[in-house]
């Protein structure tokens, strides 16, 4: 895909992308709900996966199940789930609780967020796929997080030795985990140079930009055309993206937001909606 | 049972061919028929429990019917929560396999042994464990768990060899009749009663085998022998906790079947802190032996 073809596709996604946050935000808002900063920091990648990459048949695995507000945000973009459905995330007998719900939707085929299991799920769907002669890709988020847990690495190790090029897996690199920076806790870097030696092609991206992302998508698909080797891309992102007082915070996993955080919120989401559109546009 | 096993799963796959065997790099010497029978679709998928788990649930998610294979405690400790939440909570059709159930591995020491599985397994949801007592249940239980559409959990052990006629497999089946005494056990642990060598003591005894779990009722003929008989003896080789023992006890309660005496005799674990055989854990727990003969005795006679 050509330059002006990405820019375009871009513009696109932009509004998806708008339309996904301001959506879940207010999902947030109503249910005084958590986890936002976790939503904020992969909603690019999961508009991406779903509005120019994946196609009917492809599978989706949200690893980091905390920021299933942003999943079932992007479902309703796409008309998968209803407005009356969202209306009852948090609520008492609603299908869509703070992490990804059991059986309850064929876009969501595991209930994820004890964190490590997704990577692993993942490769089991992208190796019964090859078995059934299925075409289909495998598509799994991880946290940077989970990357502490052993059972990722188990995955990592049985995708690149089995070369499961129908699997790609993404990694929303926002630095921050539980309680503090990754790299304070559990330092995962160099993290290309490691999953390069586990036998991943690794690419990097801006995962908060279209452009990139989407850069990152082409480069992906040709290597998964030509070469045996599974890929990896690690998305670099900021927690609490675009909503200053959350920017690459802790709080943003935990705390929910009041009348004026909220006002703040979808002003700051405004501007930077606009910006990004000017900035696509004048790419162009 | 691992040979029957084996056996078992060649035979499966001409039947159904979704079936997926995945083992935890274990299996020398028994699965080296099923490797070659299953080309692709045999997976050795290393040291690593927990993701053999998972891509197990991934794979019946996309239609397959996969069995995963390993020692014991490997198989149902290790990735416990992969299990509960990949495979129970979403009612996959994922078939757990256990070699060594108990004390199968005998003197490879505490790590290899299985003495909480069955409990460990009876706490998850939509399990469905079998526990085989002969080589000829073996391909029985395969042929069941292949129709079961729940998750299932397969405890392997060395296979018993009861004397006469056995029935086949099923949920509850009544070995031998006997004159005063209820022994209700699961596994071929049971065989030890038949080896005590004194006959005048297992003619008192009426022995029922268990072979699935939740068990879901009480056969009408048991419940009349409780009441006629009043002594029922638990034999099991697993922890008390969550149990047989305890199962059943729930049962018969909520049943207002009350026997007059409800004995347990289970493995205890490591008392001496030493290491044997198999046969000698069972001897240290009284499950075998003169310890069985002597607390059969006292059951009985008092």
């Amino acid at each position: 895909m050509n330059y002006e073809d990405r820019t375009a596709e871009s513009l696109k996604l932009e509004e998806h992308n708008y339309s996904v946050k301001r959506r879940f935000l207010a999902m947030y808002m109503k249910a005084h709900a958590g986890h936002i900063g976790s939503s904020l920091s992969c909603a690019e990648i999961l508009v991406l996966l779903r509005f120019a990459w994946m196609s009917e048949k492809d599978k989706f695995i949200l690893s980091k199940g905390h920021a299933a507000a942003a999943l079932y945000s992007v479902l309703a973009e796409d008309n998968v789930l209803s407005s009356q459905e969202i209306d009852t995330y948090y609520e008492d007998g609603t299908r869509l609780p703070a992490l990804p719900p059991v059986n309850a939707f064929e876009q969501i085929p595991f209930a994820t967020g004890s964190l490590g299991h997704g990577l692993g799920l993942s490769a089991g769907m992208a190796l019964g796929a090859r078995l059934n002669g299925e075409s289909n890709h495998c598509f799994c988020v991880t946290s940077d997080g989970e990357l502490d847990e052993g059972s990722t690495w188990e995955a990592a190790l049985f995708i690149a030795h089995r070369k499961l090029t129908n699997l790609v897996w993404l990694i929303d690199r926002n630095r921050i985990q539980g309680i503090g920076r990754t790299e304070e806790v559990i330092g995962l870097e160099p993290l290309d140079a490691k999953l390069r030696a586990f036998g991943f092609h690794v690419i990097s991206a801006d995962g908060h930009s279209f452009s990139s992302l989407l850069a990152a998508r082409d480069e992906c698909n040709g290597v998964l055309s030509t070469q045996s080797r599974p890929v990896v891309i690690i998305a670099n992102t900021i927690k609490g993206n675009g909503i200053s007082y959350m920017h690459d915070t802790v709080d943003s996993h935990y705390l929910p937001m009041d009348d004026a955080q909220y006002a703040l919120a979808l002003g700051e989401l405004a501007r930077t909606h606009e910006a990004a559109v000017r900035g696509y546009q004048n790419a162009n | 049972m691992r040979t029957e096993f084996a056996q078992a799963m060649i035979a499966l796959i001409e039947k159904r061919s979704e079936l997926v065997f995945i083992t935890g790099d274990l299996g020398y010497m028994a699965l080296e028929a099923v490797a070659k029978r299953f080309g692709e679709r045999f997976i050795n998928a290393g040291v690593a429990e927990q993701n053999a788990v998972s891509i197990a649930a991934g794979l019946a998610r996309v239609g397959h019917l996969p069995w995963v294979y390993s020692t014991a405690p490997f198989t149902v400790l290790r990735p416990y929560e992969q299990i509960r939440d990949d495979v129970c909570l979403h009612r996959l059709p994922v078939k757990l396999v256990g070699n060594g159930g108990g004390y199968g591995f005998g003197i490879m020491g505490a790590t290899h042994h299985a003495l909480e599985d069955v409990g460990a397994m009876r706490a998850l949801p939509n399990m469905r464990i079998y526990v085989p007592l002969t080589a000829l249940d073996v391909p029985a239980v395969v042929d069941r768990m292949a129709a079961d559409p729940k998750p299932n959990y397969l405890r392997l052990n060395f296979p018993a060899k009861i004397p006469g006629e056995v029935p086949q497999f099923a949920a509850w089946r009544r070995l031998k009749q006997g004159a005063n005494c209820i022994v209700i056990g699961m596994g071929p642990v049971l065989q030890n009663l038949y080896d005590m060598g004194v006959q005048e003591l297992l003619d008192e005894l009426e022995i029922w085998s268990v072979g699935m779990f939740p068990i879901e009722d009480i056969p009408v003929e048991l419940a009349a022998s409780i009441r006629e008989k009043r002594r029922v003896v638990i034999m099991e080789e697993h922890y008390s906790a969550c149990g047989l023992g305890e199962a059943l006890s729930h049962l018969f309660l909520s049943r207002g079947v009350i026997p007059e005496s409800f004995t347990s005799l289970h493995a205890l674990g490591y008392p001496s802190g030493r290491y044997g055989s198999q046969r000698w854990h069972q001897e240290e727990s009284g499950l075998v032996g003169q310890a069985l003969i002597s607390r059969l005795e006292m059951i009985l006679h008092g």
